[in-house]
């Protein structure tokens, strides 16, 4: 007894919401591997570029002007003109909106989508869990490009279905994965107890497990956001996506082929802009798996 | 005797676990086929059609019947493998893609023991070497593959390799003068033109394959090699390999010998599934290489719009992508003695 009177009590601090320091510590363990700190970097620089798009620009995109087509890059035309002497450049840079757009849009939509029919199959197993993920295995058993394209076909070449039918075909590893980390808690304790002071299904499913899956799907999300930016350049170079005049970097390397025997400039920096983000988030995804393994934390 | 009732009903169960799937995916297909926008019947008689003819052929496609009935209609002719015919090149559907698909095998092919023979060594290299500048460079060179944009990469190989430096050949299978030269037998072109003794051809062959497989093998050797890391590293950490080493055994013996024998199987298996993934990346290098393959065949149809065409490349993309998932399955039971 008289041993635990002379621990002192703790002061209490002021301290930062739990979430905020977690938030911290990921970006600090991110920024000490270079590789991960481009893939930041990228990131950044495209949120930014998309936000002040008008701002960086040079030219207004649209802008046509046939005097000056195919101009190679120079001081006035940084990343030269197009076949209608649109300035390439601030092409770019608004066509990073559209990027944004369809990256967000897909998020906004995958990831609670995935984690709701995940979580709702491993949680009450059986029956719901062996239909739900046949669905998802009908769905994984096309390469999403193929998927994609069959949704466009259907629907009709346009921007918005290309990110409907991204959505459609981007969902289920998100819900594999949900359901397969909801099964190694299902048995959990913490869970049982829950249930025995009488908690719903859906407050459990919502306050209890859900909260563990983010980790994992938020790796597998940003990891996919890669896939997902291919796919839309794919779709956009096959004339399904974005359609012509707008800035998008997948439709602008098709529109620009006919010319790229003598105008290499055309294709050259929306594909290294394609790559870029997509690397970005490939490298992030690969540093964040790192940052949030138990095993790794605990070696710093 | 109870093992193989086990056995029996492992293989039941998964009978009918493909047989759910594939009925999945000809519902998918159908439902696909139905919200399209282009009206069937207008693409089969034109635009000029009387009223007459249109609902002559209305009734025929069996428009005129409830949603069920129509699928049961789907799939009998799916069950007799009747897919119809294609609005562009006026033939059956299927006799169409029998024509294409060898022609993308033979890259897949290619492609796939590019990727598979760069994409291992680089996995195994990279878990010894884990988080060694090693291992952080295979790591770039890996993600770099899978980051691309493959037609992008692509157009600049086809500029820099075939436009600028001339070492290989340009788009298609074959140079034009060759073209009908080589009886087709199997419609692989490697092996009608070695059948038929025609080396001039077989080269000019190679030299057009092996631009368009080395992309698409070096963007399949990312999941290789990361894989095939992730499988090494297992290995390394368990006790048999220390033990190895302990006994005297070089580092080179019990890293290829012991660790790597250990993950053949599951390689194998990781192999087969790059393989169909590798479809996705022919559907958009075909079209850049204007390799008269499957990819080509689905999106040239599907930009003016014939479904026919469409619905079936997709089903059997899905059929293809099923099939190499049971294969791997099964590899993975014959070579794995745990799972017998």
């Amino acid at each position: 007894m008289s041993m635990t009177r002379d621990i002192p009590a703790p002061v209490p601090r002021r301290r930062m919401p739990q979430s905020l320091i977690a938030a911290r510590n990921i970006v600090a363990f991110l920024t000490r591997s270079p590789t991960s700190l481009f893939g930041l970097v990228v990131l950044a620089l495209l949120i930014l570029v998309a936000l002040f798009a008008p701002l960086i620009a040079t030219h207004d995109p649209y802008a046509q002007n046939l005097q000056a087509t195919l101009q190679p890059p120079s001081g006035t035309h940084l990343f030269g003109t197009d076949e209608l002497g649109r300035d390439i450049f601030s092409r770019l840079v608004h066509g990073s909106r559209i990027t944004l757009t369809i990256i967000s849009l897909v998020t906004v939509v995958v990831g609670p989508l995935g984690l709701f029919f995940g979580t709702v199959a491993g949680y009450f197993g059986g029956k719901v869990d062996t239909v739900l993920m046949r669905i998802t295995d009908i769905f994984l058993s096309f390469p999403s490009l193929i998927l994609s394209l069959a949704f466009v076909a259907a629907l009709g070449p346009s921007l918005n279905n290309a990110i409907i039918a991204i959505a459609l075909t981007a969902w289920p590893p998100i819900a594999r994965l949900a359901r397969a980390e909801t099964l190694t808690f299902r048995q959990a304790d913490y869970i049982a107890a829950a249930r025995l002071q009488g908690a719903s299904s859906a407050r459990i499913i919502w306050k209890s497990i859900v909260p563990m899956c983010l980790p994992s799907v938020t790796i597998r999300l940003t990891l996919n956001m890669a896939t997902v930016i291919l796919t839309a350049a794919g779709l956009g170079f096959l004339g399904l996506g974005a359609q012509p005049p707008l800035p998008e970097w997948g439709a602008m390397i098709a529109t620009g082929r006919r010319y790229m025997i003598d105008s290499w400039w055309l294709v050259t920096f929306p594909g290294i802009a394609i790559l870029c983000v997509s690397l970005a988030f490939n490298l992030l995804g690969d540093g964040l798996r790192d940052a949030l393994d138990p095993k790794q934390m605990n070696k710093r | 005797m109870r093992l193989d009732r086990r056995r029996l009903n492992g293989i039941a169960e998964q009978g009918v676990s493909i047989f759910v799937t594939l009925f999945g995916l000809l519902i998918l297909t159908f439902v696909i086929g139905r919200i399209m926008p282009v009206d069937p019947v207008r693409a089969i008689v034109g635009e000029d059609a009387t009223r007459e003819v249109y609902e002559n052929v209305y009734r025929q496609l069996g428009l005129d019947k409830p949603m069920w009935q129509q699928f049961l209609l789907y799939l009998r002719d799916v069950v007799t493998l009747d897919f119809g015919t294609s609005i562009r090149t006026g033939q059956p559907v299927l006799q169409d893609i029998a024509r294409v698909l060898p022609a993308t095998i033979e890259l897949a092919t290619f492609a796939i023991l590019i990727g598979a023979g760069l994409g291992t060594p680089l996995g195994v290299i990279a878990a010894v070497n884990k988080d060694r500048w090693p291992d952080q460079l295979i790591r770039v060179i890996s993600l770099m593959g899978h980051s691309m944009p493959i037609f992008w990469t692509g157009m600049i190989a086809l500029l820099v390799f075939y436009a600028n430096l001339g070492w290989v050949g340009g788009s298609g299978r074959m140079s034009q003068f060759y073209i009908g030269l080589v009886p087709e037998r199997t419609n692989f072109l490697l092996i009608d033109s070695a059948l038929a003794g025609e080396w001039e051809v077989f080269r000019s062959a190679i030299n057009h394959i092996i631009l368009p497989a080395a992309l698409l093998g070096y963007s399949s050797s990312a999941y290789i090699t990361r894989m095939t890391r992730s499988f090494m590293l297992d290995q390394l950490g368990q006790e048999y390999v220390t033990t190895a080493r302990v006994k005297g055994l070089s580092r080179r013996q019990t890293v290829w010998r012991h660790a790597f024998g250990n993950i053949r199987v599951q390689l194998v298996t990781i192999v087969a599934l790059a393989y169909g993934a590798l479809l996705e990346g022919a559907v958009l290098i075909e079209t850049v290489f204007a390799w008269p393959g499957f990819g080509q065949y689905l999106t040239s149809n599907l930009l003016i719009g014939d479904m026919n065409a469409v619905m079936t490349c997709v089903l059997i993309v899905g059929v293809i992508f099923i099939g190499l998932n049971i294969l791997s399955d099964i590899l993975y039971r014959v070579f794995d003695p745990r799972t017998r």
